[in-house]
Parts: C-alpha cells; structure tokens; sequence
C-alpha cells in the first residue's frame, strides 16, 4: 500500500466556521477534527443547530456570503481546500466530491428535464460527447434502482416522487465516480418506507462504488445502520467519535449518552424504559460557557476539571473511541438509575368516542367557472374511507401511517374544522360527525381539544402567551373575571411547567419546546375528555421531545384525559400508546392493543412499516422488508385491497378486485387483509432482541 | 393547458361584456343628457325628444345595449360628438400612433430592465446592485407629469436641443419622440428593473442553484442554464401586465406634449363630454388591459412547466 | 376627573412607548431613515403652513419672478419665485403639501378600509365570497388607472370626496388581493385551526388571528400606496381634474406654467421636484419596510 492510499480522503483539522451577521460573528462550528479514510462511511449526529451541516457545506466551500473558514484545515486527498481557487474547485465539485441534499424536490431545477441535469456532470467534468453523456446518465439510472430510465431521462421533476427525486440526486451526485460522498439529512424529507429503499441504496454505494461518504442526520439509528464510524456532535464540536458497533455499545461522552436515552425505541415502553430528556438547551454560539460546552446542562459537572478546555481523549480499553470529556474514565454509567420509577397504568374506562364507518371526501376542480357552464368537473378523493375506532377514558390511542394516509384528516374531522362526509362520531353520547365546531356545544368543544403540529405555528405571533391562554380559559368558561382568569392562567403554566413570567412573553421569545407545552396548556385549559395530537413532537429535537412526550402523557395519565396520539413515528407509538390503530390511503389497516400489533400476526404493511424503523440500538436486530413501488394518488386510488401495488405477500387477483375482510384475533387485534388469518399468525417477528452470540452490527460488505 | 387557456379566456369575455354593461349604463341610462350632449346645451327639449325616437332611443334599455354591442363588434362606435366624424376613423390612426410610442419605450425599457436586473440580481449587495436599487427607487417616484417637466426645463428651455410639444404637425419627426419615449422609459424600468433582480436574487439563493454549482459547473453555465430561465418566469409577467401601467402613463405624457395619440383623445373625449368617443376608448383600454392579463397567464403556464402538465395530466 | 387623568396617562404611556419603539426600528435601516426624514419634512410643513410666514398662496402680486427676488417694494423676497399670476411659488408649494397629505392620507385610508375587509371576507370565507369578491376586484383592476380616474371624475366631477371615491375604487381591489393572498396563506396555519377548534367565530378570527399577522407587508404596502395616490392626485391635477382651483395644487401648478414654461421653469420645476420629493419620501420608507422585516 503506498502513501496515498493511507492517507485519509478527507482530513478536517481544527475547522473553524464562523457566519458573520449584523449582530456579529456567530461560530457554528469550532475545532472540528474528522478524518475519513477512502472507501469508508462516517456519521456525523447531531441536534438541529450543533453545525453539522456547516460542516459538509465548508467541504464544499460553499457557505453564501455570511459564512467563513476561520481556522484550521480541510485537506482533501492530500489538497488543501481551504486556499484552494475557484477554478481549481470546480474541477473537483461534482467529480471527486458529490453532495446529497435535504429537499430532493428543492435540488432540482424545476425547468429542466432530469436528464438535462444529469448529462451536463459528464458533459463539463469529463468531457463526453452528447451520445456517451446520455449513455451514461441512463446508465446510473439504472444503477440507483429507478425504473423505466428513459422515462425519467425525460421528465421534469416534479413528474417524480420524492424517493425518485431523491435517488435522481444521489445517481447525479455519482455520475463522476467520486472519491467522497456528503449525505446531508438524505431520507428527513421522506417517508419511513421510502426511507429504508434510500437507505438501502446509500449502504451499498460504497460497496459498488467505492466511495468514501460523510452521512449527515439526526438520526442515530441511521447512522447505526449505515456507517462505519460515528462521529457526535454538540455545539460545534464533535464530542465523541469511534468506530459505530463500539460507540453504540457504550456510548461515554454525557450529551452521546443523554441523546442515546431520549429516544423511543421500538420494543420498549414508557414502563419498562422511560424517556429522559437532556435538561437545559443548546448554548447560542455566542453564549458558549467556558471549559466544556456540555458543562451547563451536565449531571456530572465538576468545577476544576470540567471548567477548563476539553479536548478528544481515546478510550484507555479502546483507543479508535475517543470523547471529549475529562470525566469519562471516572463515571460509572451502568449505575446510573433508570429514571422514576413507572407507574403502572391503570385499566381503561368506559367509552369517551366510537368513530363508525367514518368517511372524509374532498372535492377538486369546483369553483364559479364550474358551476356557469354546468358541467360537474367535480373529482372526490377520499381522504378517509370506513374508519371504526374506539377510545375508552384514560387511555392513548395512537395513529400511525405516513404522510397522506389520511390522519391528519381523521383529527381535524374529529376535532370539528372539517365536517365528515359520512358516518358517525360519537362523543359523549352526543352525535358529532357532521357538526363543524361552529354548531357544537360549547361543552362539547371545550371538551374535545386538539394539540398541533408545528410549534412555530402553534401560537399566534402577534399576540402575548398569557393573552392567548386567557381567551381559552374564557372561551371555555372556565373563569369569569379577570383576576379568576389569571390565576387560571398560571396554573395552567404550572401545570406545563413554565414559569409564571411567561404570561407576558411573546411566542418569538420561546423556544419550540415552550411553544409545544404552551400549546398543551392551551388543550387542557377546558377539562377536556379527549386530546388529538396531531404529531406534536415531529418538528422537534429528540431530547426536547421526549420531555414533551413526558409531560403531556404525564397530564393526561393523572387527569384521566383521553389521548388520540398521530404520528409516523412507530417507535414513540410503541412506546407511549395503549392501543395503535395503523392508516395506509385513508383506511385502518390494523388495530389492536400495542402489544398485539407490534407482534406477529401484522398486516404486511404494518409488517414493512416496523421494519423500515431505523434502529440505534445494537441489541436488536430486525429483517429487512422492502416495499416496491410509489405509493398509489389518493385521486386514483387502487381497487381491492388499496395496500395491493406495494404487498410482498399479495396473494393474486383476489387482492386487486376485491376488498379485502376484516380479520379478528385475540384481544380485539383486527387486520384488514385478504391473506387467512392462519397464514398471518405465521409471521415471525420483525424487531427482536439480538441473541447473545449474533453479531451486533449488520454486516455491511 | 388548452383547458386553463380557454379558461381564462372565458374570464377575459365575461369581463369586458360587464365592463361595456357599466359603461353603457352609466353614460346612455340618462336618454335625455345624452341628447342634451349631441344636440348641443340650448337646444329644446322637443327637439331632445324628436332626435331621441328619430335614433331608436326609446327603445328598451337591454334592446338598445343589444344593438349598441352588435355595432361595436362590427367596428362601428357611432358618430363622435366633437370632431363631428365616426369614432373608428379617429380611433385608429391615433391607436397607430400610441403603438409607435408603446413599441419603442418596450424596445428600450426591457432589454435595459432585465440587463440591470439580472446583473444586480445576480450578485446581491454589489455596488452595481445597490446602484440599481437606488436608481429606481428614484425614477420610479418621479411621475410622469414631473419628469416631463424637468426634462423640458432641461432639453427644450436650456439647452434647446429638442422641440418641447409632439404634435408632429409638420409631419413624422423622429425628435419629438425622444422625450415622451424618454418620461415613460424613465418610469417604467424601474419597476420592472427591480422585479427581476427580486427574482434573480431569489433564484440565485435556492438549492437547485447549489446543487448547480456544487455539480463543478461553470459560473457562465450556472447563470444562463440554470437561473435565468427561472429567474425570467416572474418579470415576464409583470412586463405584460406593464402594458395597463402604460396606458396610464401614455394618458399624461401624450397630453403634455401635445401627442396625437390615443390617450389624448380619450382625454379629450372625457373632458369634452363626448359619449361615444369616451366608450369607444374606454372598451379599447380596458381590451389591452385585460388581454394582457390573459396574455401575462398563459405565458407564465407556458414558462412554468411544473404548472403547464400538472393542469394535463391528474 | 383626576382619577380619570390618571388612569388615561397610565393607558396611553405604553402606547406612546409602543410607537416610540416602533419608530426606532427604523433606525436599523438608513433607507428607511432617509425616507422618514423626507416625510417628517413635509409634514412640518404641512401641519405649520399657517404659522409660517408666507404670503398669502392665492393672491396675485408681481408676475413670472425668478427664485431669490426681491418684491418691488423691497418688503418680501420670492425665495422660489413666482408664477405666471404672480402668485409666491413657495408658498403654494407649502399649501399644496398642506392639500395632497390631506386628501392623499384620506383617500388611502378609505381605500385601506374597503380593501381590507373585502380582502378578509374573501380569504377566510372562500367559496362563493371568493368568487364574487375577486370578480369585482378583477373588474376594476381591468380599467387602466388614468383611464379609471377620468372617466369616473368626468362622470362624477372633481369634488375632493369624489376623488376620495375614486382612489378608493382603483386601490381597494389592489389592497383586496394582497390581504386576501396574506389571508388564504395565514388561515391555514396552526393557530388559526386552534382558535376554530375553540369555537371562535369568523369576526374574531379575521380581526384578531389573521390581520395583525398581515401588518408587516400591509404597512411596506400602504407606503407605497400613499405614493401612489400622492402620484395619482398630482397627476388629476396636471389634467384638470383634480381638487378644484384656486387652491394650490401641484399638478395643476406644472400645467398652468407649461404653456409659458419657457418664462417660467421654476415655477414648473419646483412643483414637480416638491411631489417627486415626497413620493420618494414614501418609498424609501417603504423599501426600508421592508429589508427591515426580511431581517427578522
């Protein structure tokens, strides 16, 4: 092996990148070292704001106006990048390193056809003709799993879906064969089973391609998945570093570790495994303490030693892992206490709601020119299509689908903002389903409270927290005069855990996690019976979501309130729902208690739904079910069995023409399928514990 | 496509049919000012009620608005009133003329306006840029009326090099175009100017640009493959839509320096009183007002290819 | 009444602190501090034309003077000048200042009102208000704006209120489509569904939820308007048929001197930088708006 083989593709030494604003220089990443060796697949984790992006756009040198490299290097295949001329980097942008992108859709030029785009790499980085250019592009196509390449050769992309799109920018960013691969958040913007195909494809690139790739996600289990080494990282710096199978298995830096216990994982619950959230927030760059920059929010803080610079330190056992950390020898982390201890939960009560044969249909294409020439242009989708449900007192009740299943429809149905198209709700014993909210008895609205998705939406930016909090306090009749309605009104904040003072902030002075439970006080500020939450810790970093997911299961657990929990995510359903009930194209495909339907016998979906969740803990190992195809337009949905284009186990013709029964197992557990109900309790479990011998990371090449 | 085209077009004639509606109401509801106008103020009465059943006035409302549409369609608005000729022999060479002018500050305002904007846009925060910002925030806050006004004081009281009025009476003089041209240029590009450096700066800062440039291309490649045709979608609707910011100022400008055009005859007939004249022009407006608009929607779907199939296909 | 004082002090303070500290706001954008300064100018000079020492703006005294003479009788000076009537340049200028931010203020706010509401109903309503609402827009949005004007003023005559109306029909649809584009993008964010999901009803949530969350670019907007309706007003005037003589007006002021404009220049050119100044004044503001509320 000769030197240049040894030597890393890219070596980052004491980067430093700073943006410089009106308010003045704001470091986004300080002393960052990484090296990565060719052919090998890094992780770079972080929370939202920790720099990593700045990271991949800095190799890049691409950082807009504001941003600079102040300190340190980037050496790439020996070449430093940092004084390197734009001439010189455009020989290498795009040919020796390739970017992947957040939003494929954005990526791509809207006014040029897909191959337009992919031609014009060969065309400038390796001078080929217009016939080899198109041979090539078509080449890649293929090579990236798409289908049908000359179709999309030709199309524009918003023709294609978003994990075509997606793969359309991975095959342009390996059409030059490049030494080095940045994936910034490659698979966020997508669905979880789309997820898991991108996902596959990025694992075997370096395989087939031989390229080096720095991953960048917030997600763990990603990077579990995916990569070689790991590299964490917080406030600018990465904290802890080594090889994935090594650092997944006893993580030592205490943000690593911290971030490692907020998130859900798919076979364990609130009783056996409690979520802990990382106290505290992320520093302002400008207002990073001195010493380590985790020291604030650090439960093992000492003054004298952790006052002072930390630097990277190897693992006395281990010396390819390395943390930033001075107390990593010292403390003792498999006597750390598992959190409270759980509660048991109590039985369900009576019945609060009973959703029958619900049915929610949009109208297209109508409007004035519709009506004046008289032809009935009029298309319906079905948003949702035979939903029976039903929610006793005190329990949670999750949803779970990806996104244009239909869930966020059944909420606003539920909740009023939409009226059902057929079917009935019935809320405490009052028939609710084609009454907007407008008609319903103020008791009853009181009663039926909903928690929403986005908390730079939640609140209204023109007016004050508490003013907003006292208009549904008097809303809701809850108190009269005005001395009545605040106390109301900071009890309320006690009840979410903020400071009273909060009253007179404005909803820009929060963070997304103090607008989430201002929003949570807003919901129980009527004594609500049912609470829909509609994905209320989605947009949010995992370890300010596991202090939401706490405090508002924790609410509704002493008060006996109702949960109707929405989500994508299966892991935080596992982990907090009494019972889930799965969506795919606007209908229940499976429901059942928790247990029942995270067990054998699954719906085939639900079965390819579990095991696309990427998993960060090395003791579980899961098999791989892919789903071909896109999913189906709800404006042209398929006949029969609506899972049928996608099903790994579709039986036949059966599945296309006709739809599909009901199947009932033990525990009320029912499973929309065609497949016998024996056939089903066949299945073997998606997700279990790794036995003892297994290896624990999956084999990569 | 076909669909929203015809579309708008259907929107386009709804329009104009109760535009002309509006009109016909307001200036021929009242029979007996109307020929109080033509028969001139001290005629009688009867006289007014003769010359009103000799013209079929005493007809229904519906019937005579019927008729009155029927003519227009044809290319007859009546008789005007003051220049005691038919409304479409005046109409036309003063249509001409205000063509002539239209054309050459379109022939100048948009190849300077889009230069300007794309290379402002282009680099946002360079002095070229902030050049341009400040350029047209200040013509486009000078009216008409007003430039004219410095530039006669200027060209035509000081420095005496070019004719103050351009009423072309001693036949065509390319000269007397100059400063009419120049007002409405002058207030017009700025708009425009900053439409497409709005646009180009936007274009300049999304992903699809980055994914360009970090694909190695080169800078000359990542303008004019990749921005400009995006960054172009937005200004060319506004350039159409230019064309009823025009008609406005071709109003002022025309009668400042005594152009025989079409806005100063609608001027004319406005403050002279002459009804048919005033509802000819008025149609005729209120025509390239909105087939500009129809014009301005169709291209922007034609430009825009994510629109021009997603209307096809679903 | 004492309580009363008191009680009407402590209201207004933090009122009057709100709009201090909305002003200096303007501070962070010089563009923004420039046009605030031109306006502020001509605004003094308007709120104190009585005060000043001017002679009267419509009486006759020495004809077609030029900028800086000194009148016969050595009592006054013509710092700008006067007319061919003979009438002090200066002083009309101020008066027509005095005139234009009246009716030009008026006739936008009346037009901010119709457009307003018209806006909110049709974006939050939708459905068959829509429909209508737009029409209307559309159709008066289909006139040229000169050609609006004339033939509404030929029509109605040139009566201050008359101009008010016609300013309110070419603005309102205008004023109609931004709020309405604000509104249907607004209306769909999460704490508007909550406020329905509570059971507020449509007034509410048009005027509490939706509208102080349009203010940032209906404030750049009504800047911008003021100039145009400064323009608009200047211009009826130019053609005859703005705010009735003999009150000075700066349009009519350039197009009385045209015909004697060789004699004259200053008399047509001080008009015509006096109402490029302001309209300049607003848009500097408004652009200043604007980067302002990129920022945050």
């Amino acid at each position: 092996m000769g030197a240049s083989a040894k030597r890393p593709i890219l070596a980052c030494e004491g980067l430093g990148v700073s943006y410089f604003t009106r308010a003045g220089e704001v470091p986004a990443v300080v002393g960052f070292d990484l090296a990565i060796a060719r052919g090998e697949a890094v992780g770079l984790v972080g929370e939202s704001g920790c720099g990593k992006s700045t990271v991949a756009l800095a190799v890049m040198r691409y950082l807009g106006r504001a941003g600079r490299i102040v300190a340190g290097s980037i050496r790439f295949d020996g070449r430093e990048l940092t004084t390197m001329s734009e001439r010189e980097l455009r020989r290498i942008r795009g040919s020796r390193i390739s970017m992947v992108y957040q939003e494929p859709m954005a990526s791509l030029n809207p006014s040029m056809t897909v191959g337009r785009q992919l031609v014009e790499v060969p065309r400038y980085h390796a001078g080929a003709g217009r016939a080899e250019a198109r041979e090539r592009a078509l080449d890649i196509l293929a090579r990236v799993g798409l289908p049908d390449t000359r179709r999309i050769f030709s199309a524009y992309p918003h023709e294609l879906s978003g994990g075509q799109q997606q793969r359309v920018v991975i095959a342009m960013a390996l059409l030059a064969d490049p030494a080095l691969l940045l994936l910034d958040e490659p698979t966020t913007a997508l669905d979880v089973t789309v997820e898991a195909g991108i996902v596959d494809l990025i694992r075997g690139v370096a395989e087939r391609f031989g390229t080096a790739i720095l991953y960048i996600s917030h997600n763990l289990g990603l990077i579990r998945e995916t990569c070689d080494r790991v590299a964490v990282m917080y406030a600018g710096q990465v904290v802890e570093e080594g090889p994935v199978t090594n650092v997944f298995a006893g993580m030592r830096h205490p943000y690593a570790r911290g971030l490692f216990a907020a998130i859900p994982l798919p076979d364990s619950d609130r009783r056996a495994r409690p979520l802990r959230p990382i106290p505290g927030q992320l520093p302002l760059p400008h207002e990073r303490p001195g010493g380590c920059f985790f020291g604030p929010r650090c439960t093992h803080y000492r003054q004298g030693t952790c006052d002072r610079e930390q630097r990277m330190r190897p693992l006395d056992a281990d010396p390819g892992h390395r943390v930033r950390c001075a107390r990593q020898a010292e403390i003792a982390w498999e006597r750390e206490s598992r959190g409270p201890e759980p509660r048991t939960a109590e039985g369900p009560g009576p019945v609060v709601l009973e959703v029958h044969r619900l049915r929610k249909e949009y109208e297209l294409d109508g409007g004035l020119f519709a009506a004046l020439t008289g032809r009935d242009g009029t298309r319906r989708i079905a948003a949702n299509e035979g939903l029976d449900l039903v929610a006793r007192e005190g329990e949670t009740l999750a949803i779970v689908g990806e996104s244009g299943c239909g869930k966020s429809t059944f909420a606003k149905v539920l909740v009023g903002l939409e009226p059902a198209t057929a079917g009935r709700i019935t809320f405490e014993g009052r028939e609710i389903a084609g009454a907007p909210v407008e008609t319903r008895p103020p008791e009853i609205v009181a009663h039926l409270q909903m928690i929403f998705q986005n908390p730079s939406e939640t609140l209204n930016p023109s007016h004050a927290v508490g003013f907003q909090i006292a208009r549904v306090v008097r809303k809701f009749g809850a108190a009269r005069n005005r001395a009545q309605v605040r106390r109301r009104v900071y009890e309320l904040l006690d009840l979410v855990k903020l400071p009273r003072a909060f009253f007179r902030r404005r909803p820009r002075q929060l963070s997304g996690g103090q607008k989430q439970r201002i929003g949570i006080a807003r919901a129980f500020a009527g004594d609500p019976r049912l609470v829909v939450a509609d994905e209320p810790v989605s947009a949010l970093d995992v370890s300010v979501q596991a202090a939401i997911t706490g405090l508002l299961t924790d609410i509704q657990r002493r008060r006996r309130t109702t949960l109707l929990f929405i989500s994508h995510d299966l892991s935080l359903v596992h982990y907090l729902a009494d019972r889930v009930a799965v969506m795919y194209l606007g209908r229940i495909v499976e429901q059942g208690p928790t247990g029942a339907v995270f067990a054998p016998p699954y719906h085939p979906y639900t079965e390819a739904l579990l095991s696309a969740v990427p998993l960060a803990d090395p003791g579980l190992v899961k098999r791989r079910i892919l789903l071909e195809g896109e999913l189906p337009s709800a404006l042209d949905p398929p006949a029969g069995c609506p899972f049928h284009t996608r099903c790994p186990r579709r039986i036949g013709s059966v599945c296309e023409e006709r739809e599909p029964p009901l199947r009932r197992f033990d525990g009320d557990h029912r499973i929309l399928c065609h497949l016998p109900a024996e056939e089903l309790a066949r299945g073997r479990p998606v997700i279990r514990r790794r036995h003892p011998r297994e290896p624990s990371h999956i084999p990569l090449r | 496509m076909l669909k929203l085209a015809l579309r708008r077009f259907g929107a386009m004639v709804l329009i104009m049919a109760v535009v002309s509606f509006l009109l016909f109401l307001i200036f021929e509801s009242d029979k007996l000012a109307v020929a109080g106008k033509v028969l001139g103020p001290y005629s009688s009465i009867e006289q007014r009620e003769l010359w009103l059943e000799k013209e079929g006035y005493n007809r229904p409302f519906l019937v005579r608005y019927g008729e009155w549409v029927a003519d227009a369609l044809r290319g007859d608005f009546g008789q005007s009133i003051r220049f005691k000729a038919p409304v479409s022999d005046l109409l036309w060479p003063r249509l001409a003329n205000t063509a002539i002018l239209a054309g050459l500050v379109f022939a100048l305002m948009i190849p300077l306006s889009l230069t300007l904007g794309v290379l402002a846009g282009m680099r946002e925060g360079s002095l070229l840029d902030r050049l341009l910002s400040f350029l047209s925030i200040g013509t486009t806050s000078i009216p008409e009326f007003a430039s004219a006004a410095f530039l006669v004081a200027l060209f035509v009281f000081e420095l005496r090099w070019l004719p103050g009025t351009s009423s072309m009476t001693g036949g065509f003089d390319w000269r007397q175009l100059v400063l009419p041209v120049a007002v409405l240029v002058l207030y017009d590009f700025g708009y425009v100017a900053r439409m497409t450096r709005a646009s180009m700066a936007e274009v300049m800062t999304s992903p699809y640009i980055r994914t360009a440039v970090l694909k190695g291309l080169p800078r000359h490649r990542v303008i004019l493959g990749h921005a400009l045709r995006n960054a172009l979608i937005a200004p060319f609707t506004v350039i159409v839509l230019q064309l009823n910011w025009l008609l406005s100022g071709v109003i002022v400008v025309e009668v400042f320096f005594a152009y025989k055009g079409f806005g100063a005859l609608l001027y004319e007939a406005a403050m002279f009183g002459d009804i048919y004249l005033i509802e000819a022009c008025t149609m005729v407006a209120v025509f390239v007002a909105v087939f500009s608009q129809f014009l301005s929607d169709v291209g922007y779907t034609l430009l825009n290819p994510r629109i021009r199939f997603a209307r096809e296909g679903g | 009444m004492a309580v009363r004082g008191r009680r009407d002090r402590s209201e207004a303070l933090p009122l009057l602190a709100a709009a201090l500290r909305s002003l200096g706001v303007l501070r962070e954008s010089p563009v923004a501090m420039a046009g605030a300064a031109i306006l502020l100018f001509w605004l003094a000079m308007a709120v104190l034309a009585p005060l000043l020492p001017l002679a009267d703006p419509n009486l006759p005294l020495e004809p077609l003077r030029p900028p800086l003479s000194v009148s016969a009788d050595g009592t006054a000076t013509f710092w700008l000048g006067t007319d061919i009537k003979g009438r002090d340049v200066l002083s009309r200028l101020i008066w027509g200042a005095r005139r234009v931010l009246v009716w030009a203020g008026l006739a936008t706010l009346a037009a901010y009102l119709v457009g307003i509401a018209m806006g909110l109903v049709a974006g939050y309503r939708g459905g068959w208000w829509d429909e209508i609402l737009s029409f209307v827009a559309n159709l008066l949005l289909s006139f040229p704006v000169m050609v609006l004007y004339i033939v509404v003023i030929t029509r109605i005559g040139a009566s201050p209120l008359n101009i008010v109306l016609a300013v309110t029909f070419a603005s309102a649809p205008a004023i109609m489509r931004i709020v309405r584009g604000l509104v249907l993008d607004l209306r769909t964010r999460d704490y508007v569904l909550a406020a329905r999901a509570r059971g507020e009803g449509a007034l509410w949530i048009m005027l509490v939820e939706l509208l102080p969350n349009a203010r940032g670019p209906l404030l750049v907007d009504a800047c911008l308007r003021m100039g145009y309706t400064t323009i608009a007003l200047a211009t009826l005037g130019f053609l005859g048929l703005g705010l009735p003589p003999p009150d000075p007006d700066w349009g009519a002021m350039i197009a009385e001197t045209q015909p004697m404009g060789a004699f004259a220049g200053h008399a047509m050119v001080f008009p015509a930088l006096a109402v490029s100044s302001l309209v300049l004044g607003f848009n500097l503001l408004a652009d200043g708006l604007r980067e302002i509320s990129l920022r945050d």
